[in-house]
């Protein structure tokens, strides 16, 4: 098996993670509907556990890996209970445009 | 493409892909173990609990809502100026790396679990902690209350 690490430098998984994160954070900022932010916030966690990753294959330290699953235990935990919540919003306003949700506003 | 697509379905199923990409990716770096991990919990639980609420919620475009078009792009170029400045600072930089990386073995499942069972046994438990009680949480939050309705 040809060594991937040789071809392949480091600042290439850089690159990817940051191109990444950037359209999670495009998707938060432009749109309106709580899912699709959800969605987003996802991307942005896996773009950060890609180059968690990529470091740690890089550096033959298993220690990045570990963080990197238990980065995805809270996501599943984190979207569990984020998507409670937005069904109880939906249910008590009717519906998930988060520009609605100004209920705490004096 | 998540981002753009007007129906929220097909925002979930180009996330659904997105997430192969990242799992074929792991598979590349030689961490089988992360790659199965990801594919399961991310394409297996995360998209179905989305799928689920975004029907169970009955969103449909006509019912999407839409920003002006002044925040689109204020966020676009916000965003993209992010995107240009974390790339033209991480291309700077020159990151010290082992000259010679071996082919790495540790992301295999028998030697990431030795780690993950000896070494980072206390996180572990506390994982699970965690998990009992954000399904706890989740179950609470979404019970019909009785005395609101």
């Amino acid at each position: 098996m040809s060594n991937i690490f040789s071809v392949v430098p480091i600042q290439h998984y850089i690159i990817l993670s940051a191109i990444l994160f950037s359209i999670g954070v495009i998707g938060v900022l432009t749109r309106r509907n709580a899912i699709i932010i959800f969605m987003s916030v996802e991307i942005m966690l896996n773009s950060v556990n890609l180059l968690l990753a990529a470091f740690s294959t890089y550096h033959n330290d298993a220690a990045g890996q570990i963080f990197v699953f238990f980065i995805m235990a809270v996501a599943a935990a984190e979207v569990a209970v984020g998507l409670a919540i937005i069904v109880m919003i939906y249910r008590n306003i009717n519906t998930i445009d988060i520009n609605e949700l100004n209920k705490l506003k004096g | 493409m998540v981002v753009a697509s007007k129906n929220p379905v097909h925002s979930v199923l180009y996330l659904i892909l997105t997430f192969f990409t990242v799992a074929g990716h792991y598979l590349l770096l030689n961490a089988q173990f992360l790659a199965l991990v990801h594919i399961v919990v991310y394409a297996g639980a995360i998209m179905v609990l989305f799928l689920f609420v975004i029907m169970l919620l009955n969103l449909n475009v006509d019912k999407e809502p839409v920003n002006t078009n002044l925040v689109k792009f204020a966020g676009a170029i916000a965003g993209g100026s992010l995107m240009l400045v974390l790339i033209a600072v991480l291309s700077k930089t020159n990151i010290m790396m082992p000259a010679h990386p071996a082919n790495t073995q540790i992301g295999l499942i028998k030697n990431l679990g030795k780690v993950l069972y000896t070494e980072y046994n206390l996180p572990f438990e506390i994982a699970s902690i965690l998990f009992l009680v954000a399904m706890i949480g989740a179950v609470i939050l979404a019970k019909k209350n009785p005395h609101t309705t």
